[in-house]
């Protein structure tokens, strides 16, 4: 089981949690269980064809998971996610 | 939200330090009165668009969290256009919480700050709701 830090955006999503352990071998077998034990989460951080939303970052250990292997990046028993929805928008 | 004058203030100059391009921040404070604004950094850097630097967002969201303060609000300016969110602000809009401040630079000479609570999620024409800013 990986543990996955929730920000205070998805808390309420996971029942109030700060940090939820989530079994799977890679970042996007880590984020499909978080989803299914927790379908309000997905529902904020997936499109509607079930990808991760491109503004939502993950770091794994720290580090942006999109300078390792994306979603195919493995994740051990004593690794740490964090999803965070990116802030962002514009005038157009 | 009620919004002191000097972060009022400051919310303004954050917006004409980056003009021509838009800027980006966060509010913090409890409940609904702001006690200090944290600017941060326009990853994009362009005048249409921003992104708050990932790891400067997370680092900020954290200390806020840290302190037991509340995020208040994202802002962020609009150099050409009025203080109302655009159809990318609402695409984007992850965070139902905390309010959304736009600072609108439009008339330069009379800056405009409004707030609103964005529900992407939610049915055209129900997702912005404009909350009072009571400035002073």
């Amino acid at each position: 089981m990986s543990t996955v830090k929730i920000p205070p955006v998805l808390r309420q999503s996971v029942g109030g949690e700060r940090e939820v352990d989530v079994s799977g071998a890679t970042v996007e077998e880590v984020l499909a269980n978080l989803c299914d034990a927790h379908p309000a989460v997905g529902a904020q951080i997936l499109t509607a064809d079930g990808s991760l939303h491109a503004f939502v970052n993950v770091y794994v250990n720290g580090e942006d998971a999109r300078l390792l292997q994306w979603t195919d990046t493995p994740v051990g028993e004593t690794d740490t996610l964090v999803i965070l929805p990116a802030m962002a928008g514009g005038a157009q | 939200m009620r919004l002191p004058a000097p972060l009022a203030d400051r919310l303004i100059a954050h917006a004409r330090e980056e003009f021509p391009n838009e800027c980006c921040g966060l509010v913090a404070g409890h409940g609904d009165t702001a006690t200090r604004v944290l600017p941060a950094t326009n990853a994009e850097g362009t005048p249409f668009m921003y992104v708050m630097e990932p790891r400067e967002q997370m680092e900020l969201m954290d200390a806020i969290d840290d302190a037991g303060e509340d995020l208040v609000a994202i802002y962020h300016s609009h150099t050409r256009s009025a203080a109302y969110p655009s159809a990318t602000d609402v695409e984007l809009a992850f965070f139902d919480e905390p309010l959304y401040v736009i600072v609108s630079l439009q008339d330069a000479d009379a800056p405009v700050i409004r707030a609103f609570r964005i529900a992407r999620s939610a049915p055209v024409g129900e997702q912005i709701a404009e909350e009072p800013v009571e400035i002073g």
